[in-house]
């Protein structure tokens, strides 16, 4: 039963999905990308708010690493690239970074191309026609080291840290046994766990780093937020039953299974070690999802209590029901009810519930998040808009 | 009889409680002997599986959450207000 089939790639990656991406590099021509969206309703369309305004390195080179990592990922297996033309983040910018990518690639600028109406035509039809190319590629059995799962938290309430997030822990620590890697961020999120996570890392330089993480996001929460900075153990999580910071964000991170944490990897960059693997990226779930795909992961499962559809686009978004009551309230958007764990449901029967609904979306099943089309494409940004 | 807590670890010295339990209703988990909440435990709070001395780390996750700041009976509710943060002290 635990057979996983994928579309192998030139660089010896699997993806679990043959999407054909449409990517503009501005938001200037989303109306664009819409256009493609209703001509091609299968091609994978991305408009942003992104591209131009923010000059500086650190934006840009998340802005790049993002739209590479997109492009190479292996859910992908070809793209459409759209740029306007007098942009910070062109074409000509991304080219270099995508030409080895090894799958089709077909690039259009609307000031070149004849506007916007010509290059929605003709964009459409380089979808249309990288699509046919893709179709006919078979799926293959592939090994489970070749697997990268992303592990993310939204909408959380009382009961995620005591549910949702432990299955998908137990989750998470059964593929790293498989061989699989298990990537999750969310470094706001791992306040007041530094001493936990710097113990599990494989040397002392990946201990290092991890402090470095945790205490660089809590001086970042303390400078913005100022005395606000407080409300990341609010009198709500309180009443929920959590004590302490350290308690909070242990629920947070124990989603990530309890294996050695052999890397940390910055915002959207792709792992090199196996196993389980932590990202300096964002609390908030859109800009989350965007670095964890970047990476290259898969597919991603997404604890909730207060209940998010949100997916993410190319990549499928098991959601994960902290309680009862959101599932059955939100059956359309929910794959799994980790409140049966309440109700006494074992735990080993709910993990294995959730690996069997893995191997089945791995093998082509629709999450509930990816047949809604609940698709969220947001980045983390540092500077403001000029 | 179901199971009404949630033993996370097995080095927890706290459970959670998966409905609010009331004062003296029995504490069910597998593999221990169920046990009589001593106070009202509110659905996703803490419960106290054994004698906590004042001082003593409060075991959650199979990690260290807090410190207690007074002797905590087995059955009692564990919260804010008998214990402190390691690291943000009240």
């Amino acid at each position: 039963m635990n057979d996983i089939t994928g579309y192998e790639r030139k660089n010896g990656k699997f993806g679990i999905r043959n999407h054909v991406l449409v990517l503009p590099t501005v938001s200037c021509i989303n109306g664009v990308i819409h256009r493609i969206s209703r001509e091609v309703p299968e091609a994978v369309c991305l408009p942003h708010a992104y591209g131009c305004g923010r000059g500086g390195p650190r934006d840009l080179e998340i802005l790049f690493r993002i739209f590479s990592g997109l492009v190479h990922h292996p859910n992908v297996g070809g793209a459409v690239i759209i740029g306007l033309g007098c942009e910070i983040s062109n074409t000509k910018s991304l080219l270099p970074l995508i030409k080895e990518a090894g799958k089709p690639i077909e690039v259009f600028n609307v000031q070149e191309d004849g506007g916007s109406l010509k290059t929605a035509k003709k964009a459409a039809a380089a979808a249309r026609r990288i699509l046919s190319e893709v179709s006919s590629q078979p799926r293959t059995a592939f090994p489970w080291d070749k697997l990268l799962i992303a592990m993310e938290c939204g909408g959380s309430d009382a009961m995620s840290g005591v549910t949702a997030n432990v299955a998908m822990g137990a989750v998470s620590d059964w593929l790293v046994e498989k061989g699989a890697t298990v990537i999750f961020g969310e470094n706001t999120e791992m306040i007041g766990t530094a001493h936990v996570l710097a113990r599990r890392a494989k040397n002392a330089e990946v201990a290092k780093q991890i402090a470095q993480m945790i205490e660089r996001a809590e001086k970042l929460t303390q400078e913005v937020m100022g005395n606000l900075a407080s409300i990341v153990i609010s009198p709500g999580n309180m009443d929920g039953g959590m004590s302490t910071i350290a308690e909070k964000s242990m629920g947070c991170i124990f989603k990530g299974g309890t294996t050695t944490i052999n890397q940390v990897v910055d915002y959207g960059e792709a792992p090199s070690e196996q196993g389980l693997i932590l990202q300096d990226g964002p609390g908030y779930d859109g800009d989350s999802m965007a670095g964890l795909a970047a990476s290259g992961s898969q597919l991603m499962f997404f604890s909730t209590g207060r209940g998010t559809p949100a997916g993410f686009p190319a990549l499928p978004v098991i959601k994960v029901a902290s309680n009862t009551r959101i599932y059955e309230s939100m059956k359309d958007d929910m794959d799994i009810n980790a409140g049966s764990l309440v109700e006494g449901h074992p735990l080993d029967g709910l993990r294995a519930e959730m690996i069997d609904l893995m191997v089945r979306v791995i093998n082509g099943e629709k999450t509930k998040a990816e047949a809604n089309g609940m698709d969220v494409f947001t980045l983390m940004t540092v500077h403001p808009p000029f | 009889m179901k199971d009404n807590i949630l033993i996370i670890h097995s080095t927890d010295n706290v459970a959670v409680a998966l409905k609010t339990l009331g004062v003296g209703e029995i504490a069910v988990a597998k593999g221990i002997e169920g046990f009589r909440a001593l106070e009202e435990i509110p659905a996703s709070h803490k419960i106290a599986l054994q004698n906590i001395s004042k001082g003593e780390e409060i075991i959650k996750y199979g990690e260290i959450v807090a410190v207690s700041t007074r002797d905590i009976k087995k059955g009692e509710w564990v919260h804010t207000y008998n214990l402190e943060s390691k690291r943000w002290k009240k």
